[in-house]
């Protein structure tokens, strides 16, 4: 089979890597923080960027909002089940603020499933200016696990025979011991990445509801983490059951308690997504003007997330999508 | 009874789904059709999301592969990875895929329209999980409506695996033997695969749709597989379920 023509756009090599973790502290000390300095901090020009959940399920957007509202420029990025958190990030390309993504990785980006495709995502990319890459869900999946692996690559059996390979940067490799092809996915080890979860600690320990997605090995493979939660929760909760943490403290840099932190995102158990406000985001993406406007009402003019969900509708829409959530509307 | 196209290809996919047997699904049609296939003839049929989401009691049609729907009431909520390597390990007996275009081989794209790939006519979502569930399950399943700029003599990317380029071509690439492209519904017919060239062939017409239509709307050469049948319409038990049940406010079955 052919070489891919793809560049990597990161470093897959895992002794690197262990140098970098042995570097960063793995003490239990309070990383309770602000989103504006959390992403201030740990959040720098040039990274590379992993963002949790599925798109618009368990979705971390108030970190995602403050790096468009930081102007962070010419990012690398993950476009693993992207939807929303997308979105969002393309609004930093094409509206007068440089180049917030410089090159994306995609497996899924763009689209926001059934909801329709972006306009500004596709301007974005279709006008050229982000290197892009094509992997599928999984191989970026695996490209995780094999960084929360220590190793520099893993095999697995997708992606052979398409184009999807041949724009990707993975190899193929024939089995030492069956002499079979496999595809060799190279380590992802992303500079930062932000997950949002149900509750943590103040140091870091954090537990999920519902599907984890890749969130267990992204956790793991980044260099630095950024930890949304719904609810910060006493520490004494996640001694009294360790069993239930899935992300430890000593993989987390910076803990920020932001309630309803997933919307306009489903958040398993607590709310379900804001269909009405997805669409108008997708609505107003089409005019570039428009969008432009939509912007500074709703990111930039913004101080904080908590202002963003006031302007949304505040408590009672949030009251009507717990209701959804928990189908109360379905008599249940 | 009367029914609309959508709801004759929900139906047809429903029934291709054996009890016992494993699906992967996504939104949409594919998951009416795994709804309606487990309030029939398939009461055991275990429904998987790419997610996580494994074997739900669904109280209604998700939004998203991901939302909190896939995983209502079931057996599991997992990672997108234990998924997929149920997959992989030759669990998934059967997936539902779609795209902009498909080819005779059953390849899809669903990257970009047009032959420049870094400076598309439209930029497309990409594989998302299609190209792994592609690679891992069975058999795959197309559910989409028949038009010539769907039906394409050549992909302008091929973004998940069909036959590729015909008969072997899928284990010389190193995808795991015994896997493929079975079946593609649309709004015309039912469609299979011709056991030796691996080319796309129609299996059977839809009430009152002739073989003239089907090649009409169709970019590449279609076979016939011999004695062509004619589609059941879909049962007043399957419509009253469909409707009452999987769909009632009509977010698939009203997309026609």
């Amino acid at each position: 089979m052919t070489t891919p023509q793809g560049q990597l756009f990161s470093d897959p090599s895992a002794n690197r890597a262990r140098d970098k973790f042995r570097a960063k502290s793995k003490a239990l000390v309070d990383k309770v923080s602000s989103v504006s300095d959390a992403v201030a901090r740990l959040v720098h020009d040039g990274d590379y960027l992993a963002i949790g959940g599925f798109g618009g399920a368990r979705l971390p957007t108030a970190i995602v909002h403050e790096i468009v509202r930081q102007k962070k420029q010419n990012l690398r990025f993950a476009g693993h089940t992207a939807t929303h958190d997308f979105q969002i990030l393309c609004a930093g390309n094409l509206t007068g603020r440089g180049q917030l993504l410089a090159r994306v990785e995609n497996a899924y980006s763009v689209g926001l499933e059934a909801r329709g495709l972006s306009p500004h995502a596709r301007r974005v990319i279709e006008s050229g200016a982000v290197e892009c890459t094509e992997w599928s869900n999984y191989a970026l999946a695996v490209r995780f696990k094999a960084a929360a692996m220590g190793l520099p690559f893993l095999p697995c059996r997708s992606m052979l025979g398409t184009d999807t390979f041949r724009q990707s940067a993975a190899r193929t490799i024939t089995c030492p011991f069956t002499g079979e092809t496999l595809t060799a996915l190279p380590a992802l080890y992303p500079d930062v990445a932000a997950i949002h979860v149900h509750e943590a600690d103040r140091f870091g320990n954090c537990r999920i509801r519902g599907t984890t997605v890749a969130d267990l090995d992204l956790a793991r493979a980044a260099l630095r983490l950024i930890i949304t939660c719904e609810r910060l929760i006493p520490t004494e909760e996640i001694r009294n059951d360790p069993s239930r943490t899935d992300i430890p403290f000593y993989c987390v840099d910076a803990v920020c308690e932001v309630p309803f932190g997933s919307y306009p995102g489903n958040m398993p158990y607590e709310y379900f997504s804001d269909e009405a406000h997805l669409k108008q985001w997708l609505q107003v993406e089409q005019d570039l003007e428009a969008f432009k406007e939509f912007l500074e009402e709703y990111i930039f003019g913004m101080r904080d997330f908590h202002e963003y969900l006031q302007l949304c509708g505040g408590l009672p829409r949030l009251q009507e999508l717990r209701r959804q959530e928990l189908l109360l509307h379905l008599g249940k | 009874m009367s029914y609309n196209p959508m709801e004759l290809m929900i139906a047809c996919a429903a029934r291709l789904l054996e009890d016992g047997k494993t699906v992967a699904v996504g939104t949409g049609a594919p998951c009416a059709a795994a709804m309606l296939a487990q309030r029939t003839a398939s009461p055991n049929l275990v429904i998987f999301f790419e997610a996580g989401g494994v074997a739900p009691q669904l109280p209604t049609m998700p939004i998203s592969v991901g939302d909190s729907r896939t995983f209502y009431k079931g057996a599991m909520a997992t990672s997108m990875a234990d998924v997929m390597e149920t997959c992989q390990r030759g669990l998934m007996d059967y997936t539902f895929l779609g795209g902009a275009q498909i080819d005779a081989y059953g390849n899809l794209n669903s990257t970009v329209i047009g032959t420049d790939y870094k400076k598309p006519k439209v930029r497309l979502p990409g594989s998302g999980g299609a190209n792994d569930l592609a690679s891992f399950c069975w058999r795959i399943l197309v559910v989409t409506s028949h038009d010539k700029r769907r039906f394409v003599d050549k992909l302008d990317f091929l973004t998940t695996p069909g036959y590729l380029t015909g008969p072997g071509a899928r284990e010389a690439a190193g995808l795991a033997p015994g896997t493929g492209p079975y079946r593609v519904i649309t709004d015309l017919a039912i469609l299979g695969y011709h056991d030796q060239t691996k080319r796309m062939e129609v299996i059977s017409l839809h009430p009152g749709v002739t073989l003239d239509q089907v090649r009409q709307n169709t970019s590449f050469e279609v076979g016939v597989r011999e004695p062509l049948q004619t589609t059941k319409p879909p049962t007043e038990q399957e419509l009253k379920i469909l409707r009452e049940e999987v769909d009632p406010h009509r977010y698939i079955i009203g997309r026609c």
